[in-house]
């Protein structure tokens, strides 16, 4: 694509503002009520960080990589994409951070190496405002109850926990971190230009 | 005759009386020809980007095909779309087929990959449920080295009636011009409006001079000129061409530069529509006034 610096990412936004918090509405009636179960495993996740035991890590990234993998299918592969041409990208983008989290998470550990104290607590921070606090932004915004944005439901709540859990986690190297975060911090960088995009 | 013959003759007769009064009720649209065939379309059209695309949302997709219903009655032909905008083929396909439409419709299409251009198009074509595009266009001149002799192809072998080009926003216009000059093309859209106007510089003069029907695409600049335009009153020439609407004013303009054959504004608003298409009829601008247009919103 020549000129490519001309683009901006309205220019790639097809979509209406209106129409993106209608399809989460649409989505949130149907799934109903999924977002409590959902809800429910962002709230064990936090005690499994909290507890530090062992096989809690895997128990964690395990819980993550279910979280991902249902973000991918139910919302960008089969909503999403109704709208959004680049949806299966991401569908892709978000199963494969399943797979990551299954392959350093689950399946390898390494020996608890404690993450410096204000990173982790960073990590907690981001954790607690993706489970318990992103689905309440919704009635500072003003908008309807039914498009709230939950963990394990919609891809910026999701994305933010991760980030938070993987940074506050024990058991991860840093080389194992910085894998785990790539596509968290991409998602949320593409989270935040849609809605900066809404806003112009 | 029996009172039941005379009544078969006679519903009829009143349903065509009635329709004769709605359509002599109805204002007369501006047409313009298509260059290359001399055939009139109206000069006011539907477009759908973002509009449309409103994915499996019922309530929206019912409200699309509203807006394409009262484009319909109001004499609109010309409905414009592309692979790239979402689920809007899907929506004007239902809606075509809901309204019974297929037949009343210029369906003007995009091919927008540098992979296999006519998967893509038979893919459109099912979505719209149309036998054929009227015309098809190389969407952002996309692989057009590619897909230009494909379309051509097509329209030597009956499938296809016209052949495009597009941009927008002012982007690549010395490719559009290599194109227009090199190229047989029945169509070239781009982007012009009351402030975007380099396409008078060389594009619109030489879309007249080669025998090309010119779209314009983004008349309101997505919206922002208009948000910013009605902030102010309607200037005094807004009653001289029976304006009542600034959206009204930003199109007479558009479609009264002689070499514009069509814009296609975009909205999912049943008013919109209908102002929209009142704008294809009543006074149009001269040249003189066209030019006070243009200083006079420039200043605002």
């Amino acid at each position: 694509m020549s000129e490519w610096w001309t683009y901006g990412l309205s220019d790639f936004l097809m979509f209406s503002p209106r129409t993106y918090w209608r399809l989460i509405e649409n989505y949130n009636q149907t799934i109903w009520p999924a977002q409590a179960v959902a809800l429910a495993a962002g709230l064990v996740l936090l005690w499994l960080a909290a507890d530090w035991r062992a096989n809690g890590g895997r128990w964690m990234a395990g819980l993550l990589a279910l979280a991902w993998l249902c973000v991918a299918w139910a919302f960008h592969w089969e909503r999403y994409a109704s709208i959004n041409w680049a949806a299966p990208y991401m569908t892709m983008a978000f199963a494969l951070q399943a797979f990551l989290l299954v392959v350093l998470g689950v399946l390898r550990r390494d020996a608890p190496m404690p993450a410096a104290s204000i990173v982790q607590g960073m990590g907690w921070f981001m954790a607690g405002v993706g489970i318990v606090l992103y689905p309440l932004a919704v009635l500072v915004s003003g908008r309807p109850w039914a498009q709230a944005e939950v963990f394990a439901v919609m891809p910026e709540p999701t994305a933010l926990a991760t980030l938070g859990l993987v940074l506050a986690s024990h058991g991860l190297s840093p080389v194992r971190r910085w894998a785990l975060a790539i596509i968290p911090v991409l998602s949320l960088l593409l989270g935040a230009a849609t809605l900066w995009t809404f806003s112009t | 005759m029996r009172r039941r013959d005379l009544l078969l003759h006679l519903v009829p007769a009143l349903g065509a009386g009635a329709l004769h009064a709605q359509n002599a009720a109805r204002p007369q649209s501006l047409t313009r020809a298509i260059a290359s065939s001399g055939e009139q379309i109206p000069v006011v059209g539907l477009g759908s980007w973002i509009t449309f695309n409103v994915g499996n949302d019922r309530a929206a997709r019912d409200q699309c095909i509203e807006v394409m219903r009262h484009f319909f009655e109001a004499g609109g032909r010309l409905i414009d779309s592309s692979p790239m905008y979402g689920s809007s083929q899907g929506v004007i396909g239902e809606g075509l087929q809901k309204l019974r439409a297929q037949s009343k419709v210029f369906s003007a299409e995009k091919v927008w990959t540098s992979s296999e251009g006519a998967a893509q198009i038979e893919q459109s074509r099912q979505l719209w449920r149309v036998p054929r595009f009227d015309l098809l266009q190389v969407h952002n001149l996309l692989a057009w080295e590619k897909q230009l002799p494909l379309l051509q192809a097509m329209k030597s072998a009956g499938k296809l009636r016209y052949v495009g080009i597009t941009t927008s926003e002012g982007r690549r216009h010395r490719e559009v011009e290599q194109i227009m000059r090199s190229q047989r093309i029945d169509f070239v859209q781009l982007s012009y409006n009351l402030l975007d106007r380099e396409a008078e510089e060389t594009l619109l003069p030489l879309a007249r001079e080669r025998g090309i029907a010119v779209l314009v695409n983004r008349p309101f600049r997505e919206g922002a000129l208009l948000r910013q335009l009605q902030r102010h009153p309607l200037p005094g020439w807004a009653r001289e061409i029976e304006c009542t609407s600034w959206a009204q004013a930003a199109l007479k303009f558009i479609v009264s530069h002689p070499a514009v054959t069509c814009a296609i504004p975009a909205t999912s608003s049943v008013a919109h529509v209908r102002e929209n298409m009142a704008a294809a009829g009543g006074r149009m601008p001269d040249e003189a006034l066209r030019q006070r247009m243009a200083t006079d919103v420039r200043k605002l």
